[in-house]
């Protein structure tokens, strides 16, 4: 942590680049200014919980770690410190519990589909119940999708270019079972061969992202040995799984299976960059033309700096028009657990995220990233716009479906 | 800090936008140069002129300090704090009140950020000519109060030739507009714009702005001239100077900086003592003709090989190992001073022989890269800090550069300003009497001297000075002092 904070030199580059003080306009509520509080509450001159609330208005989108001229890994700053804090804070008995309720929930998706169920009751007493569960509640949909099983193992069409595994995901797989179907048929109609391990489950990263270190690493651990060895890839269908797993180098330093972890995490691609990169065959597009906008999760642009990759694919469709957007690499006010703990700045920027969406005039949005989409379906929800929404993987599919 | 006074600011902002709490003060304790840390006594976020006048209104009628700051980039320690003063930060006052593209200019308010003005402008063909390297993050109000210049201020100039009006607060609570919209209206009288840019705070504050816009140049042509001598080199800019031709850009770099540059970007410099790199850029008729000319001085001057570039990838090539070169100096030496002073172009030539001279003097290497176009003389000295005595060397030629530079005619600093970091150098290039004068301006306007205290007048410690070696931004390759 020490070396991440000297790197940082106050310069201010990343100030452009961070929501929050876009939306404040506080030095507080600033990479730099965060910084600046981690290191004095090191240095022992701040309470850890005086500076809290700044730190947790973080979103931990990392859009300041691309713009950092000299280097500063705020990303694993971030995660060590809230690790660190996370021991040692107090929290009031209402906020703990729904941060127990997200921490013991999200991650299951036998308990995430409970929560859920039980969440409609909820929405009944919503006016009874503190802002944190009431925004909670906010985000669960009024009804759950059937589940959309896929295969232990979807045979790749024509001839075999790779063997991947899918990694489930957890409450992606309650809320929206078809972006993974979607992906799976998506990549065998690239004559990928595509395994799902049944016993495979959440990779840990929104615990990582919440400071829950050693839960995450347990959930980590369960998955190395259900995945197969003789397989290409795994394919993540959401940002943070693919950030988060990214992360593992750090979060198993000094840990028993850090070895084991690094060769997991080495395979680990998100779905854009793995089709990308083996190269889609031909899809057969549209009848007529769709204008559409890519939306950047914060965790593939900028942890994982994906900007090409499903631009590339998108635009290799026939007839579709990829249209630009204004500050299309800021946050929509997702990220994780975010639209949780702080609602109001979560809705404005999904707000702002929508006014440049709409002004592009587009029929439809894609995204990788489950997050934005739940966050830009209940933006346009709340002002009455239809504009759909899906993952990359499910317009992909159907542009793919002809050459089935 | 009073309590009365606290009270009347607390009339006048909502809690969340007066900081007093020491979470809320401490990010704000450093602007860029961190070699300075002073906490405020509280900080208000104003968002409108009213805010802003009132402050400074109640700030003079209880002789308090402030410091106006924007988005806090200063590498001079510029907007420092002052212990017991106030901070106002301008960076929400950030709306781009006017653009007039036949007129050809922006309204905007004091935390406006420099790039976006050209990018609002960019539908009109219109951009806002200066550019410092932090442009992407600096605001309006801090380029005014620096006078901020940028790799193409040969051309262009600096703030202050695009600066045509600005309404401001006087640090006595007066509010009164200089200039106007129209660059004609400048020249009616004392230029009191020109006073207030480049005043480091010392005046007041710039409540609205009125700047020039250009036109985005059409065509760039750029040439790459290896000589075989580094006083040559210089002499060929003074040669272009004279012709009347103004490019965009003119750089060189001499022996130990094109080493550097191979060594890190491989950029396929010929091999020579000194590089230099003219670029013209404007509209395509006038380029042209201009390039015939340019060509010939440069055939004149004794280059023994010239390259022009041909496509836009050529054009990269030469700018790449250029903009590389001053990072890539950490490559040669473990340690180095970066030196910031300016020579009158026309005495280049003569600048870099005595700088070789006190280089053998000395035994110690110095790279020199450039903006050769402005006189901007970078001379980085390299030394070994290990061996007993080397800083010590390297500070004594250090110190006689920056002797030669004034003596020359020029100055102690090219872009960044005084600010904290070189307000004890004010004695070596001015006399007592223009020092004289100045605090008497200064006094005349705020006689309580609360705006900014503490800055670019000499007096007091100046700890960034003792820090060596290259800042990391400048390591990283996004900014440069030279």
């Amino acid at each position: 942590m020490a070396t991440a904070i000297e790197k940082c030199v106050h310069c201010g580059f990343c100030l452009p680049a961070c929501p929050t003080y876009s939306l404040l306009g506080e030095e507080m509520d600033s990479p730099r200014g965060r910084i600046y509080l981690m290191k004095n509450v090191l240095e022992e001159n701040l309470s850890a919980a005086d500076a809290q609330p700044y730190i947790d208005r973080c979103l931990g989108c990392m859009a300041c770690v691309p713009a950092c001229p000299s280097g500063v890994e705020y990303g694993d700053l971030l995660v060590s410190y809230r690790a660190l804090q996370e021991r040692e804070r107090q929290r009031s008995p209402l906020d703990a519990l729904a941060r127990k309720l997200v921490i013991e929930t999200l991650p299951y998706p036998k308990r995430f589909r409970l929560a859920v169920q039980t969440g409609r009751i909820g929405k009944a007493l919503r006016g009874a119940l503190p802002e944190a569960f009431a925004s909670m509640l906010n985000l669960l949909p009024e009804t759950l999708p059937p589940p959309m099983p896929t295969p232990p193992l979807l045979p790749a069409r024509g001839e075999r270019r790779a063997k991947v595994a899918l990694l489930p995901g957890c409450a992606q797989q309650v809320l929206a079972p078809e972006i993974n179907y979607a992906a799976a048929h998506a990549l065998a109609a690239n004559g990928v061969e595509v395994h799902n391990p049944p016993a495979a489950g959440c990779c840990g990263s929104i615990l990582l992202h919440v400071g829950a270190e050693q839960q995450a690493i347990e959930l980590a651990r369960r998955n190395f040995s259900r995945f197969p060895d003789d397989i290409d890839a795994i394919i993540t269908t959401a940002a943070g799984c693919g950030s988060g797993i990214h992360d593992y180098e750090l979060l198993f330093k000094d840990q028993p299976d850090a070895d084991r972890a690094a060769a997991f995490a080495r395979k680990v691609t998100d779905f854009s960059a793995f089709l990308s990169s083996l190269g889609m065959r031909e899809p057969t597009g549209f009848a007529s033309e769709r204008r559409l906008v890519y939306q950047d999760a914060c965790h593939l642009l900028h942890a994982q700096g994906q900007h090409s990759e499903a631009r590339a694919l998108l635009n290799q469709v026939p007839n579709l028009r990829l249209l630009p957007i204004a500050d299309a690499g800021m946050c929509c006010g997702s990220a994780g657990t975010y639209n949780i703990d702080q609602p109001a700045i979560a809705a404005e920027l999904g707000r702002r995220k929508v006014a440049s969406i709409l002004a592009a005039e587009p029929d439809l949005v894609v995204s990788g990233n489950i997050g934005c989409i739940t966050q830009l379906r209940q933006q346009l929800k709340s002002i009455g716009n239809p504009l759909p929404v899906r993952h990359i993987a499910e317009l992909l599919w159907e542009a793919c479906a002809g050459s089935d | 800090m009073n309590q009365s006074f606290l009270e009347a600011l607390q009339n006048i902002f909502p809690a969340d936008r007066l900081l007093t709490r020491d979470v809320e003060l401490l990010p704000y304790e450093s602007d860029a140069l961190t070699a300075f840390q002073t906490k405020p006594a509280a900080a208000v976020l104003p968002e409108n002129d009213e805010e802003i006048i009132e402050t400074v209104r109640l700030c003079h009628q209880h002789a308090v300090p402030f410091v106006a700051r924007g988005s806090g980039t200063s590498l001079s320690g510029g907007s420092l704090p002052i212990a017991d003063g106030l901070i106002i930060g301008l960076n929400r006052l950030n709306r781009i009140k006017k653009l007039d593209p036949q007129q050809r200019i922006a309204v905007v308010e004091p935390g406006v950020i420099n790039l976006s003005i050209s990018e609002a402008a960019q539908p009109y063909g219109l951009y806002y000519a200066p550019d410092p390297s932090s442009q992407s993050i600096c605001t309006i109000g801090g380029n005014i109060a620096f006078n901020s210049g940028g790799a193409h201020c040969l051309k262009y100039g600096m703030t202050s030739n695009h600066v045509l009006g600005m309404k401001v607060v006087l640090a006595d609570g007066t509010v009164t507009q200089f200039g106007g919209e129209s660059i004609e209206g400048v020249g009616i009288g004392p230029d009191l714009v020109g006073l207030f840019v480049g005043s480091e705070g010392l005046f007041g504050i710039a409540l609205e702005i009125t700047l020039r816009l250009m036109p985005q140049p059409e065509l760039y042509r750029t040439v790459l001239a290896a000589y075989d001598d580094l006083g040559r080199a210089g002499d060929a800019v003074s040669m272009v100077v004279a012709s009347g031709l103004l490019p965009g850009a003119m750089e060189i770099m001499d022996r130990l900086a094109i080493k550097a540059a191979e060594a890190s970007v491989n950029a396929g410099y010929p091999d020579a003592e000194a590089l230099l790199i003219v670029e013209l850029e404007g509209e395509a008729l006038q380029v042209n003709a201009e390039f015939e000319q340019l060509h010939g001085i440069i055939e004149e001057s004794g280059a023994f090989e010239i390259r022009v570039a041909e496509s836009e990838a050529e054009r990269a090539r030469i700018w790449k190992g250029r903009k590389g070169a001053f990072s890539a100096v950490g490559r040669l030496s473990p340690d180095y001073i970066v030196q910031d002073g300016v020579v009158p172009r026309s005495r280049l030539g003569e600048a870099l022989v005595e700088i070789g001279a006190l280089k053998e003097k000395y035994a110690l290497d110095v790279a020199n890269v450039f903006h050769a176009g402005d006189g901007n003389l970078h001379p980085l000295i390299l030394y070994d800090g290990r061996e007993a005595g080397a800083l010590e060397k390297a500070e004594a030629l250090a110190g006689e550069i920056l002797a030669l530079c004034v003596n020359l005619g020029g100055s102690i600093t090219g872009e960044h300003g005084i600010g904290m970091e070189k307000r004890d150098y004010m004695p070596a290039m001015f006399s007592e009497e223009e020092l004289y004068i100045m605090q008497a301006l200064r006094r005349a306007i705020d006689p309580k001297e609360i705006a900014n205290r503490g800055k670019m007048f000499p007096g007091g410690e100046a700890p960034a000075l003792k820090q060596h070696g290259m800042h990391p931004l400048e390591k990283a390759g996004v900014i440069s002092r030279e």
